[in-house]
């Protein structure tokens, strides 16, 4: 079931140049449930903004009934949402898509880049409560890029990358001593951020037998498989990245 | 108590809100927000006679007050749509039109006989205006000999309501309807999506995989009320007008220049609920103005 829902604002954190987290408040209706890798698909009223923004699930309370959404200003729409004053209503069509399903393995490795990071906090999360301790890799352009790494602490280990060596190890995710072990200590990625990186990563996995799941962030209309907009090609044909994705098994797309 | 029955030719609507092919999924998408059976019809996704990939991705670029699609029919296929899809759609209470469209004649030929036999689909929707295939679609829609030979050849094998839908990407278009119009159709659609195109300047590459695309949302609608208002002066059929319709005031103003009925379209990405909202909107407007049906906006335009 799909739920149209107005939020209020009840913070927004600027984290960094160009990442805000919003908090929102849901209303009388108690939180469906949400997994990790879903998405929400977000109204915003601004001139130059007349699609909703699909943004990913950073984290929940379901006590509280609050949603969080990791935002990257990168356009019109998403520096609209980032402006809004505490107390703006925010319209959600969500919970949106098929997110990340539970590993058959314990050893799991949480590959985030930019703003892929975003489900993967939500996911951690998942992933602890059944007894699965997270260790995420994170990769960025530069230090001041990095965002909540607290919060992704508080699950478990962190490793980072960035580009110019402003902190962690100096490349790209793949190029972590992680990475480098002739047999990987895991045996699942769960992975999020550029296509270019997931591709890698998809290749990796491959090499190594591991089972690697991807999250598209494919441009989309309606977000609930009507326009057929944001289709991925997958060894079934083409796939609408926002109904049977965002989160495929790597080896199902035509990568 | 307002009247919001509309009759175009057979076919009988509860109210004059229909949903636009290709913005509505089979009509199940939108289960979750809106009660289908309250609508006036939906039109269901483009449907050829074999199944199509689509083209490529990305088909899809924002622009301002709307958007830019390249789907190109990405569909089952008539078989499939038979045999899997209307089997769980046949249940609506509401006028399920197919949106029908094909490459060759004989194909929308075949294609329409097909739905003709299906008891729960009242009548279909001919796309001779699809500007996002190389071949067929708009090719039929944008000259009117073969605008003609293409309804007159699917007339004679679909006896049910037949609605054509018309291309805006044409010079003269009221001379399209009027043809349209001879060769049998039973009401005429309008807007298809204008032809457009966006380009990434800082990759100096178009958007879209096709270069080009369908520009619809609400940029679009000046376009399509003046194209509205020019076909209902000219044919006697029932004309639907659709192009940019977000809000109740919208529908009406379609209905003042001469539409019988409304489509929405891409408004439903944007609020899927807005089908009910305009239905409730036309009906408070009815209401406001001491009219007691939605018929007597027909053309009540004082110019």
């Amino acid at each position: 079931m799909k739920y149209l829902h107005d939020f209020t604002l009840v913070n927004s954190e600027r984290q960094t140049d160009d990442f805000v987290v919003l908090t929102l408040q849901g209303g009388a209706e108690p939180l469906p449930e949400l997994q990790p890798g879903q998405f929400a698909e977000v109204r915003v009223d601004a001139p130059g903004a007349y699609l909703r923004r699909p943004l990913s699930i950073h984290d929940v309370d379901y006590d509280k009934q609050q949603i969080k959404l990791l935002v990257q200003e990168v356009g019109t729409g998403t520096r609209a949402l980032t402006a809004l004053a505490l107390g703006s209503t925010i319209n959600m069509l969500y919970p949106l898509g098929k997110g990340y399903s539970l590993p058959d393995s314990k050893r799991v490795l949480l590959v985030g880049g930019g703003c892929g990071v975003a489900p993967l906090l939500f996911l951690g999360r998942y992933l602890k409560k059944n007894g699965i301790t997270p260790r995420f890799l994170i990769g960025t352009r530069t230090a001041a890029g990095l965002v909540r790494l607290d919060a992704y602490r508080e699950l478990g280990e962190v490793m980072v990358t960035t580009e110019d060596g402003s902190a962690g190890t100096k490349g790209y995710v793949i190029h972590h001593p992680v990475m480098k072990t002739e047999t990987p200590d895991f045996d699942w990625i769960y992975t999020c951020g550029p296509e270019a990186m997931m591709r890698i990563l998809a290749k990796y996995a491959n090499k190594h037998g591991l089972s690697c799941q991807v999250s598209l962030e494919n441009h989309m209309a309606c977000g609930i498989g009507a326009c057929l907009c944001c289709i991925t090609p997958t060894k079934d044909g083409h796939k609408c990245t926002c109904t049977d994705g965002p989160v495929f098994d790597s080896k199902y797309l035509q990568w | 108590m307002v009247d919001l029955k509309v009759k175009l030719g057979s076919l009988e609507l509860q109210n004059p809100v229909m949903t636009a092919s290709g913005t509505y999924g089979y009509g199940e998408e939108y289960e979750d927000f809106v009660d289908i059976n309250r609508l006036g019809g939906i039109v269901v996704k483009g449907t050829t006679l074999h199944p199509r990939q689509g083209n490529d991705y990305p088909r899809m670029a924002e622009t301002p007050m709307g958007m830019l699609n390249a789907v190109g029919l990405q569909n089952v296929g008539v078989d499939r749509f038979i045999s899997e899809i209307y089997p769980r759609i046949k249940k609506y209470r509401t006028n399920i039109l197919v949106n029908v469209s094909g490459s060759t004649v004989e194909e929308y030929v075949e294609t329409a006989a097909k739905i003709n036999a299906l008891d729960h689909i009242p009548g279909i929707e001919l796309n001779i205006s699809c500007p996002n295939v190389k071949e067929g679609g708009m090719a039929f829609g944008t000259s009117c000999p073969s605008t003609i030979a293409v309804t007159a050849a699917v007339r004679e094998v679909y006896n049910k309501h037949m609605m054509v839908k018309l291309s805006p990407n044409v010079t003269n278009i009221a001379e399209i309807a009027l043809g349209v119009e001879s060769a049998g159709a039973d009401s005429v659609s309008l807007i298809n999506t204008l032809l457009g195109m966006a380009i990434d300047v800082e990759q100096r590459r178009p958007v879209l995989s096709t270069i080009t695309g369908g520009l619809s949302g609400a940029a679009v609608k000046p376009v399509a009320l003046r194209m509205v208002w020019q076909v209902a002066q000219a044919v006697k059929i029932p004309v639907v007008g659709m192009g940019g319709i977000s809000n109740a005031e919208d529908a009406i103003a379609f209905m003042l220049a001469g539409a019988s009925a409304v489509q929405i379209g891409t408004a439903n990405f944007i609020d899927p609920k807005v089908t009910e909202k305009v239905i409730a909107g036309i009906e408070d407007y009815l209401v406001r103005h001491n009219m007691t049906s939605v018929a007597e906006l027909k053309g009540a335009l004082q110019a």
